[in-house]
């Protein structure tokens, strides 16, 4: 080549971007789901290449950014795609940043004709930012045929396609399902470029989190209940219908409440702002899953 | 003759992407944008055909952009124009619209003059192309 190789700054495209500080809060409000930082980090990477190789004037096709979040209840899909909108509005990939979040009876009609009606309504509303269909794989309901819902998956198909660069699609779903979805759908798993699956928690995470939720709700554990809590996360994680963080939120929110009895049955002693914050062992230890005598020996 | 009327009559024709620009700035405005199309054109005529629904609740030009080219297929003869209406309170009416399809002929308008009243004159504005012909044979 006959001129000087021109330098790229990366790092300074980098700093630029803002998207250090988005990953970075990723990592601080979202505990464990190393899979899920792991990709959003490399979509990242790749959004941040393709805008300095426009730059540069070298072809950048959009990238394909439609995915698939799969896992078990209360893993945090939700949570995530409520904050890819977010990320990638900042990476600049999509234009306004909002979410649209639908489910199958949303997009399928009741009658005929009414599906595709439906569904336009929605992914126009969509345009511009994501649309997340939670669990998915109601929308194709191979036991009747004559039903709507595979109207409503070819349209998406189509928009998917022609409109890249107008709207991404995040489908959820459990995996198991997710998958008997995908296969009876050859179409949508090609047009999908990220299966993203979302592990289960650890207890230590388990409890991490619980806390960010009590720390969010202006309420803390005394240190004996934060002991009490381990030992109810462990106990609670063998029992059957474990869902992740979704039972720590209602294990907490059932705290709160025998909380709430408790200041209101000792209601002559005078109380402290203290008092309201503080969530006793007492509150996590009559719950039911504890109820077996060997659980409720410390370990 | 070319029919001007609406927030850029004094411009050329806009071009998409001037359309989306302009579809932005209403939705960030919180306005509600409706496509509506007729083939009587005439000034005082303030009722054209509403297009689909009015779309409160679209964030984003892409959506709009879709539904204009949509009427534009089918009233590819008609004039089709945006408007943006206002919803806030003390407003309430429409803020911003602008014509993005005209028919390829568009033949105009002539004046009527009426004597009454032996020298005193009233005049009508009449429009060529919807003087004779019924609703959807005009252009």
């Amino acid at each position: 080549m006959a001129d000087a190789p021109r330098t790229v700054d990366l790092a300074r495209a980098f700093a630029e971007s803002g998207v250090g500080e988005v990953l970075a809060q990723l990592d601080r409000e979202l505990v464990g789901l190393r899979p899920v930082k792991a990709r959003i980090r490399e979509i990242a990477a790749l959004l941040l290449v393709d805008k300095l190789r426009r730059e540069h004037g070298l072809t950048a096709q959009p990238p394909t950014l439609h995915m698939s979040f799969t896992g078990n209840p209360g893993t945090g899909k939700t949570t995530v795609a409520l904050r890819m909108a977010n990320i990638l509005h900042r990476l600049g990939y999509i234009r306004s940043g909002h979410l649209v979040s639908v489910t199958r009876d949303d997009l399928v009609g009741q009658y005929i004709g009414h599906t595709a009606p439906k569904t336009k309504e929605v992914l126009k509303k969509a345009m511009g930012g994501v649309l997340f269909i939670d669990e998915a794989y109601y929308l194709y309901r191979p036991e009747n045929e004559r039903d709507y819902g595979m109207e409503a998956i070819e349209i998406l198909l189509q928009v998917m396609e022609n409109k890249r660069d107008d709207l991404v699609v995040i489908l959820a779903g459990y995996a198991d399902r997710m998958d008997r979805f995908f296969t009876s759908n050859p179409g949508f798993r090609s047009r999908i470029a990220h299966h993203i699956d979302f592990p289960d928690y650890q207890a230590a995470e388990l409890a991490q989190i619980g806390e960010q939720m009590l720390t969010a709700q202006g309420y803390r554990f005394s240190p004996d209940a934060k002991a009490a809590f381990l030992r109810y996360i462990d106990a609670r994680m063998q029992q059957p219908h474990f869902a992740n963080a979704r039972s720590i939120r209602n294990a907490l929110d059932r705290a709160r409440l025998r909380q709430a009895v408790r200041l209101f049955e000792t209601r002559d002693r005078p109380l402290c702002v203290d008092d309201l914050m503080t969530i006793e062992a007492e509150e996590i230890l009559a719950s039911r899953v504890l109820d077996d005598p060997a659980a409720k020996e410390p370990a | 003759m070319r029919l001007t009327q609406g927030t850029f009559s004094y411009l050329p024709d806009l071009t998409d992407e001037q359309i989306r620009a302009q579809v932005a700035y209403a939705q960030g405005k919180g306005w509600a944008v409706n496509v509506e199309y007729t083939d009587d054109p005439h000034p005082r005529n303030t009722y054209w055909e509403l297009w689909g629904l009015p779309m409160f609740d679209l964030k984003d030009p892409a959506g709009v952009l879709h539904e204009i080219n949509e009427c534009r297929k089918v009233f590819a003869n008609s004039y089709i124009r945006v408007s943006a209406f206002d919803p806030s309170h003390t407003w309430e009416t429409v803020r911003l619209s602008f014509i993005v399809n005209r028919p390829p002929e568009e033949p105009g308008f002539y004046l009527e003059r009426n004597e009454v009243n032996g020298r005193s004159v009233q005049y009508t504005v009449r429009s060529y192309a919807a003087a004779a012909r019924p609703a959807g044979e005009r252009y």
